[in-house]
């Protein structure tokens, strides 16, 4: 089983090496080979070990690669912890990443850095598999980072433009905040678990669930909570959640393959795959819940509204996968981790078949991203516009495709959910479907209906894009339809997540939900008769009204509503905020600190002054010393003034 | 355990000796000089591996000890020996010396022999900095290094050279004064001139906190700490890449190592009244430094800040031992510290020394440091910019590089110490990432607008050679750190155990 693991996870490691370091040697070919060879037997692997833990019910594995260090009794290992969750990730992360390296053969055709970018894009499945797999904090930690090293890599691709440098700069540095907040949480783990194995923690977190610590003064706090918000910050920047989501419609900047596999499939998803890999502890804190529950459902609709006014066809699926990571961060917030890991999977589907699509429609136009300047592309290219109306259709929710599936259970769990918080995340996540539905389909008539795109030139060349693109499309829009039918039953209602997920019983709003299941037609046949599919439909009737029946329509709108558009046009100016607030600020600090500290008071007044009095001193002496007798007797005699002195007035 | 063959004399004498045969061979024959420098460093090197691979890593006892009398009227011996704290920062010495030796192979045309001899007198006297068990044959090493660091910057330095070597040798100077007096009054004290008689002497309160004083104006000077590090930055925009090299890989290294071989178990009950002063410092360190560092506009000097702010976690490792030792709720973690602080030094040895490495390439090629002056050097030097970005990355602390492992170890003690600690050094996480990667996204990405930057050739093999085997030690280091921790584990016990008995 080792031998399995470890050349699954280490194949596109090896393919990333052999691209990187050896690409003059390799060539264009030998690096797309190599690497989709790579990723293709992680693909083969992972399946089986699906299979292996799904049909054949295989107990989990957890042991130890090699010891990492052991300091202190305090043992740092890299191992595998393999159980359904991982398996079912590993199975999605493979599956996206071999759809992409196929699709980069494409899309990637004529530009520069080719083998590069295929390196980079193998060792990003590498360590996502890392990630994912770990069975300590140690590893995830190594995997939480390495993806943001390679998504900082991929999103400077382009390293000549401006943009692409300052954009992976930002989601690196703001990732890192995140995981400033995850390091102390893993440091609080490690005091007082003593341990970094997720076993031996889940086992010992009963046992401190009462703990209180002092952080500030005498205010106690529960241990639980303290390392739960902390771990959950860390989620925060990874899976993009308000305040620190900030990096991610930059993160566009990079091409368009890797935003369909790190920045709407896989990466991002990490916050989500933790939160639920910790879920014996995050259900000992309820205050840690509130909080990841009204942070997921903030984000959820109030990200949704900026996606309404986005132009550039990539940014409103950026701010569509943002708004759809806090559907999922909300679900686990209601305690529903199966129901945020359940449209986790269907959603790295038909999000990276949009995003992959978006791609297909960018090339047509010849790298022209303004969903404004296209239209009628239907008509040209007609594979990427039917697998686009699906996978469309699946983020919307429409019956039967599987985000319909996914994101009714959610809505559902919250809505029983009780804790603090609850209602307004209910109602956001509510309201947001309509808001969903209509940025969706916004784009989805501007791009592919209406008349054709505005450029003449432009529209002479359109055409399909090549088997390479096409098929995975094809193949990325075959779960995007069905998955959700097939799977809802076990992986929400059954024991997929047996001895996996951990819920208190007094949480567990999927069994409250699980007790009206009755198989997928029924939920289908209860969902249309609720107010998410009316606002599903209606959202997507507005968006045909306003933008392919009476554009003129969308157009008073937007100046009646004029303070409305500026503020969702400006993303509530949280970019300006940060920029000045924390980008501005510490330079301005820094500057303070350095002009005033080091160079004023230490260097100036301290070292130099000191030298600089030393000097005077010296030159004072040197004034004594001048070798005339007078002085000298002058000085004699004033020194005997002053010991007879001494000595009669003592 | 001693072994036949006198090893440790013979890393300490074979560069010394060896350096003057350099410098014996005159600077008419470059090329000679240079390769019996190579010589020398290499054959240095290898001979010092015997240290590790004949190392028990049982015992916290002195390995490979070596004893004679020198000085017998005032007990002085020529005493030399190594324990897991001073083995791997030889090790580290010898090796950083061989790339030093290639680094400055043809880049050096000004007095050639002289150069080589003075890195190779400078390994040799580091090296018996770190063996040294007699404080006074200690105290000559320690004196004997600022020479040839002074003769380095002063005759290969830059145009400012006079201001920072004088700075630098006054700061330093400074320091050793006063540790002399505490060293004299030990000896008074104890009758000995042995270091480790010292770590057994009882003394009091007063006079601890007096010796602990005197030592720590050596140490913090030399590491350096806030606010006595403002020679470092000078001293590093004026040396020479090699200069920059020994400095940070290996001189900052010596006042850790001060701080672990005689502050601490000289006079642990000072250490521990004082530990909290000592945890502000470096904190200030990490987060105040870290923002100077961020508006440097000159390479060099960010990186020398870059390196006080990475020191801060040296010395904070190390001193939170009291608090976690006192707090009822961490079982251990003391150690977890110290080792974070070692294995710091050794990591920060590597990556500080290839990020000056990285400089040096750019300034062979520009004799620029602003990075103004840059931008898209990628497009023109890829290899060395896959370099620059891994070690960037190494700097600013990703798991998978040495760099995180120190950071890593300290942040998870110092949260057994107090919270805030570790909130504080955590910023490093930000901040480091912030100054390291905003310096690589202006000189290496971007696209090429200056001319001159469009005329540079990409890294040489002797370049890649060098960056290449820095590269290999920290990822090695990065991914499995095990070994290390295992030859220093014992003697980090022993002087944690050591500290927590007072000796009052």
């Amino acid at each position: 089983m080792q031998a399995i693991l470890l050349t699954l996870v280490l194949a596109p490691l090896f393919g990333a090496v052999v691209a990187g370091l050896w690409r003059n040697q390799v060539g264009r070919s030998g690096a797309h080979w190599v690497t989709i060879i790579g990723v293709g037997i992680s693909f083969a692997l992972s399946l089986y070990v699906l299979k292996l833990y799904v049909v054949d019910a295989q107990p989990v594995y957890n042991e130890a690669v090699y010891t990492w260090m052991v300091s202190d009794g305090l043992r740092f290992e890299i191992g595998f912890l393999i159980d359904n969750l991982t398996a079912m990730m590993m199975a999605v992360v493979t599956f996206v990443s071999l759809m992409v390296h196929i699709y980069t053969v494409g899309y990637m055709h004529d530009e520069d850095g080719y083998e590069r970018f295929f390196s980079y894009i193998a060792l990003f499945t590498f360590s996502m598999l890392m990630l994912v797999s770990a069975n300590n904090f140690l590893q995830l930690f190594f995997g939480w980072e390495a993806v943001g090293l390679v998504s900082y890599l991929l999103i400077g691709f382009y390293f000549k433009k401006e943009s692409a440098i300052f954009a992976n700069m930002k989601a690196f540095l703001v990732n890192r905040v995140g995981d400033f907040g995850f390091i102390l949480g893993i440091a609080a783990i490690a005091m007082y678990f003593n341990s970094l194995d997720y076993v031996e923690v889940f086992s010992k977190a009963g046992s401190l669930a009462d703990t209180q610590i002092q952080i500030w003064g005498d205010t106690s706090w529960s241990l639980m909570t303290v390392i739960c918000v902390l771990l959950f910050i860390g989620a925060m920047g990874k899976s993009a959640q308000m305040p620190l989501h900030i990096w991610l419609p930059d993160s566009m900047e990079g091409p368009t393959p890797i935003s369909a596999l790190i920045h709407a499939a896989t990466m991002v998803t990490a916050g989500i795959f933790m939160v639920s890999r910790m879920s014996p502890l995050f259900e000992l804190s309820e205050t840690a819940l509130s909080f990841v529950l009204i942070v997921g459902a903030t984000t959820a609709f109030f990200t949704g509204l900026i996606g309404i006014v986005q132009n550039d066809i990539k940014r409103v699926v950026a701010y569509s996968t943002l708004s759809q990571l806090g559907y999922m961060i909300a679900a686990l917030g209601a305690s529903a981790y199966a129901a945020g890991l359940f449209h986790l999977m269907t959603h790295a589907f038909f999000k990276a078949l949009l995003f992959l699509a978006a791609g297909s429609v960018i090339i047509g136009m010849h790298h022209d991203q303004d969903i404004r300047n296209m239209g009628g592309i239907r008509k040209y290219m007609k594979i990427t516009w039917i697998t686009s109306l699906l996978g469309t259709l699946a983020l919307i929710g429409f019956p039967f495709f599987s985000g319909f599936f996914s994101k009714d259970a959610i809505i559902e769990a919250v809505g029983h959910a009780d804790r603090f918080g609850s209602h307004y995340a209910h109602w956001l996540l509510v309201a947001g479907v309509f808001v969903t539905a209509l940025y969706s389909f916004r784009m989805y008539f501007l791009v592919f209906h209406g008349k054709g795109p505005r450029d003449e030139h432009a529209k002479a060349h359109l055409h399909e894009s090549p088997w390479v693109i096409t098929v995975p499309l094809v193949l990325l829009a075959i779960p995007s339809v069905f998955i959700g039918w097939y799977t809802i039953g076990p992986m929400l209602f059954g024991d997929f997540f047996k001895g996996v997920l951990y819920v208190a019983p007094q949480n567990d709003v999927l069994a409250q939900l699980g007790e009206h299941f009755h198989g997928p037609l029924a939920f289908v046949m209860h969902g249309v008769q609720g107010l998410p599919f009316i606002l599903a439909m209606s959202g997507l009737l507005v968006a045909f009204v306003l933008f392919l029946l009476k554009p003129k329509w969308a157009f008073d709108l937007r100046v009646r509503f004029d303070w409305l558009y500026t503020i969702l046009d400006k993303k509530y100016w949280m970019d300006e905020i940060f920029q000045t607030v924390f980008a501005k600020g510490s330079v301005l600090l820094g500057k303070v600190l350095w002009k005033g500290g080091d160079q004023f008071l230490i260097d100036g007044v301290a070292v130099n002054g000191s030298a600089h009095s030393v000097g005077v001193l010296a030159s004072a002496m040197r004034r004594l010393q001048n070798g005339l007798i007078n002085t000298y007797a002058m000085a004699m005699i004033l020194g005997l003034l002053g010991l007879v002195g001494w000595f009669v007035f003592k | 355990m001693s072994a036949d063959l006198p090893i440790l004399s013979i890393v300490v004498w074979l560069p010394i000796i060896g350096g003057l045969l350099v410098l014996g061979s005159g600077d008419k024959a470059p090329n000679v000089s240079r390769w019996l420098a190579l010589f020398v460093a290499v054959a240095t090197f290898l001979l010092s591996i015997p240290l590790w691979t004949g190392f028990d890593s049982s015992t916290a006892a002195m390995q490979f000890v070596e004893k004679a009398a020198w000085i017998p009227a005032y007990h002085i011996n020529y005493h030399l020996g190594i324990d897991g704290i001073s083995m791997p920062l030889i090790l580290l010495t010898t090796f950083v010396t061989i790339l030093v030796v290639i680094a400055g192979w043809e880049v050096i045309q000004y007095k050639p022999a002289s150069y080589m001899a003075s890195f190779l007198i400078m390994e040799g006297v580091m090296v018996g900095v770190f063996a040294a068990l007699d404080s006074m044959l200690f105290y000559v090493f320690w004196e004997a290094m600022l020479l040839p660091m002074f003769l380095i910057i002063g005759v290969w330095g830059g145009p400012n050279r006079v201001y920072a070597t004088i700075k630098f040798f006054l700061y330093t100077f400074f320091g050793s004064v006063f540790m002399l007096v505490a060293l004299i009054y030990l000896y008074f004290k104890s009758g000995s001139m042995g270091i480790l008689d010292y770590h057994t002497l009882k003394l009091g309160i007063t006079e601890q906190i007096l010796i602990f004083a005197a030592f720590f104006v050596a140490f913090a000077v030399k590491v350096p700490m806030f606010p006595v590090h403002t020679w470092l930055p000078d001293a590093h925009v004026e040396a020479p890449t090699g200069g920059s090299v020994i400095l940070a890989a290996i001189m900052l290294k010596i006042g850790g190592y001060g701080f672990l071989r005689f502050s601490m178990p000289i006079t642990p009950d000072a250490s521990h009244q004082l530990d909290l002063f000592v945890i502000t410092l470096s904190l200030i360190a990490v987060v105040y430094i870290g923002y100077v560092a961020l508006v440097q506009s000159d390479m060099k000097k960010l990186i020398a800040y870059s390196s006080i702010s990475h020191m801060g976690f040296v010395t904070l490792g190390f001193f939170i031992v009291f608090m976690i030792a006192s707090n009822e709720n961490a079982e251990t973690g003391a150690i977890l510290g110290m080792e974070g602080g070692m294995v710091q030094m050794i990591s920060h040895g590597f990556i500080s020394a290839a990020m000056f490495l990285c400089v040096g390439v750019l300034y062979d090629r520009m004799h620029s440091r602003e990075i103004s002056d840059y931008g898209g050097v990628v497009n023109v030097m890829p290899w060395f910019a896959a370099f620059m970005v891994f070690f960037a990355m190494s700097n600013a602390g990703l798991p998978g590089t040495s760099g995180f492992v120190g950071e890593f170890m300290v942040i998870l003690a110092s949260f057994r110490a107090n919270f805030w600690f570790a909130f504080l050094a955590a910023i490093t996480l930000v901040i480091g990432a912030a100054y390291t990667l905003w310096m690589v996204k202006r000189v290496v990405f971007g696209d090429v607008t200056k001319e001159s930057v469009a005329g540079l050739t990409d890294i040489n093999a002797r370049e890649a050679l060098v960056l290449g085997s820095l590269a290999i030690m920290v990822l090695l280091l990065g991914l499995w750190p095990a070994p290390l921790i295992e030859v220093m584990d014992a003697s980090i016990k022993n002087l944690v155990e050591h500290l927590a008995v007072t000796k009052l």
